[in-house]
């Protein structure tokens, strides 16, 4: 790891924050920081539609950044210069946030979930219990949402009452695979629960020695790389049968709990932060390993992570406020 | 690692004077910045504190531990306030009335993202000394929080006479002999006696055991009791640790809570153990002092607990 050869290191342009970082992406191509003290830097400048509250949640799908506090306010941002308040909740806490097709979004504030189409109609379902993680299907206008003992999937467009998935035990993330076939969840219970949505069947994938809180699937679909381990553990979901009766491939092993994920865009690499800010490439066709960062405990763990649309750039940040922008050679 | 930041847990029957307790809390001089965590924003003082609403929402670990429950809201609710360090250093949690505490208690002790930046301070319990003795009676799940409680808050103790107020104590202590308890009235308790109390540092309540078991002893109305156990010398830890990690998955269904400090032969550190049910948390602490008598000291609080078959175990495993 110290040869220079192997190391981006010196590739990485450090960038100002001094709060834990919620999410480091990239807004219509300029280096995007959401931090929980209610900045939101973008490229040079600096806003803070939430006030001096704090920020707990974003997403942002590279056009479109979205971001809810702890006012219950939820912002939606195109560019830099138009927020607009898409929602107020009126004081609650924002638990989950999702970005949908067809300029859909989505928020929940406990049981309570709604869904804003691209013209801003609002719909409100009540789910059974607290809304922990959304994620809308790749295709349509529709939701999935984790909670206590399953996931339900909502047409907000339809009067029908939503599918119930049950797995008991409470479901924390939720998210689908490209073609829309498997939904995969995270559990406080320290495992992955998976439904192939074609037929129902159930998908256990365990094993993990803490929560999953990042997901992020290839570029071709075939993949979901997960955190939790002591490695990024990485499902094949090529076949139909997904994952199921397969051992899953594990990369960038090290003594250090993977705390985030994400695949390049165009590439079988997978970027892998860790749990004491250490950030590594690793190619999954042979294993091969480059290190964009070293390890520096005081910076926390890595929290967030985001490729620009080529894949030129990998933006991070850290639990205690450190982040940067790696250039690829 | 930095610091934990440490958790009380406030809880008390509708009228018994948490509020005020709590409102003192927030308001007296003492330099911490709370984050409270309420179910009701009601008559609370917010000042510079952060007040957080919570819905208090019980899950069930589906880990194959029956009576593990969680607070699904508490994990949610501390990992958003973990987010913004500096801005509080302690966290308050207040409970309803009748809630059971293990769940909330074993949040702390289960949640490992939780339990590596924040720790159980202490259970605090406001009781109104003229109805304890009626809903000890009426309602078991009176007893089961007593049970739970490192401290005990007997107020209104101006609306009784010295008799009753006795019999509250004993009733107090024939469910918890350890917990420490103070006679108030209007909440006005020296908040250094709520706060900052560390439940990890067992000393003191392992310390006042003694003095209060043959007052328990003569009390037979009671299914929730304490047992302290005090074996002199070291045990051998091959022996003890598997024993322990049995014992509290079988009865962990009566245990409510437990300490022990098992004196590990050749271990210089002292070892710690805090349960909680059938959970179990042990670390290794500070060095037995030179001057201090080697000793194993253990303490369950628990319905049906058999004293006699734990003290035949552990004196087994005498090293």
């Amino acid at each position: 790891m110290n040869d220079a050869s192997q190391s981006l290191t010196t590739r990485v342009e450090p960038l100002k924050a001094d709060a834990h970082i919620v999410l480091a992406t990239f807004l219509n191509d300029e280096p995007t920081l959401v931090l929980t003290d209610g900045q939101i830097l973008i490229g040079a400048d600096r806003l803070t539609p939430h006030g001096e509250n704090a920020i707990l949640m974003a997403s942002c799908d590279g056009t479109r950044l979205i971001t809810g506090g702890d006012d219950g306010k939820i912002f939606l941002f195109n560019a830099k210069d138009s927020a607009i308040e898409a929602g107020n909740e009126k004081g609650r806490w924002i638990d989950a946030l999702a970005l949908g097709p067809s300029q859909s979004i989505a928020w929940s504030a406990g049981k309570k979930v709604i869904a804003r189409d691209g013209r801003g109609q609002l719909k409100e379902w009540a789910a059974p219990s607290t809304a922990q993680g959304l994620a809308f299907a790749p295709k349509g206008y529709r939701l999935g949402i984790a909670h206590y003992n399953g996931a339900s999937f909502w047409f907000p467009n339809t009067e029908g009452k939503p599918e119930f998935r049950e797995w008991k035990g409470s479901h924390l993330d939720i998210t689908f695979s490209d073609d829309g076939r498997f939904v995969v969840t995270s559990m406080q219970e320290n495992t992955l629960h998976g439904w192939r949505l074609t037929d129902g069947k159930d998908m256990r994938m365990s094993g993990y020695p803490s929560k999953t809180r990042s997901f992020s699937w290839s570029h071709d679909g075939h993949w979901l790389a997960t955190s939790g381990a002591d490695a990024a553990v990485i499902w094949p979901f090529k076949d139909k049968d997904g994952p199921m009766g397969k051992a899953p491939r594990e990369c960038g092993v090290r003594h250090a709990k993977v705390s985030s994920v994400a695949f390049h865009p165009r590439a079988l690499v997978l970027a892998i932060g860790y749990e004491d800010g250490c950030i590594l490439l690793c190619r999954l066709s042979d294993a091969a390993e480059l290190l964009v960062r070293a390890a520096h405990k005081d910076d926390g763990k890595i929290t967030s992570m985001t490729w620009d649309k080529t894949g030129a750039r990998l933006i991070f940040g850290s639990e205690n406020g450190a982040a940067g922008v790696l250039t690829l050679p | 690692m930095s610091e934990k930041i440490p958790v009380t847990v406030l809880t008390g029957y509708l009228g018994a004077g948490k509020t005020t307790l709590l409102n003192r809390m927030l308001t007296e001089p003492h330099g911490k910045k709370f984050a409270v965590i309420v179910n009701e924003f009601g008559e609370i003082v917010i000042n510079n504190d952060l007040v957080v609403g919570a819905d208090e929402e019980v899950f069930e670990m589906n880990n194959g531990c029956i009576c593990c429950t969680m607070r699904g809201d508490l994990i949610r609710i501390i990992e958003g306030l973990m987010k913004r360090k500096g801005k509080f250093n302690a966290i308050i949690i207040e409970t309803i009335g009748l809630a059971d505490p293990a769940p909330v208690a074993q949040t702390f002790f289960v949640d490992e993202d939780i339990s590596s930046k924040a720790q159980l301070d202490a259970v605090v319990t406001v009781v109104d000394a003229r109805w304890l003795k009626e809903q000890l009676h009426d309602a078991p799940e009176a007893k089961n929080q007593i049970a739970f409680d490192d401290v005990i808050i007997i107020n209104k103790t101006d609306l009784v006479t010295a008799e009753e107020l006795a019999d509250v104590e004993r009733q107090v202590r024939s469910v918890n002999a350890y917990a420490t308890i103070q006679k108030t009235t209007k909440s006005a308790v020296p908040l250094d006696a709520v706060l900052g109390k560390n439940a990890f540092d067992l000393d003191r309540i392992l310390d006042i055991a003694p003095e209060f078991l043959e007052d328990v002893h003569g009390h037979h109305d009671t299914s929730v009791k304490s047992i302290a156990i005090n074996i002199p010398g070291d045990i051998d830890p091959d022996k003890f640790m598997p024993w322990i990690s049995e014992f509290t998955q079988k009865e962990g269904p009566n245990i409510l809570r437990c300490k022990d400090i098992p004196s590990f032969k050749n271990e210089p550190k002292r070892f710690v153990f805090q349960g909680v049910r059938m959970i179990l948390d042990g670390d290794l602490q500070r060095e037995w002092k030179p001057d201090e008598t080697r000793q194993s000291k253990m303490v369950f609080i628990g319905h049906k607990l058999n004293r006699a078959a734990i003290e035949q175990a552990v004196e087994a495993y005498r090293a």
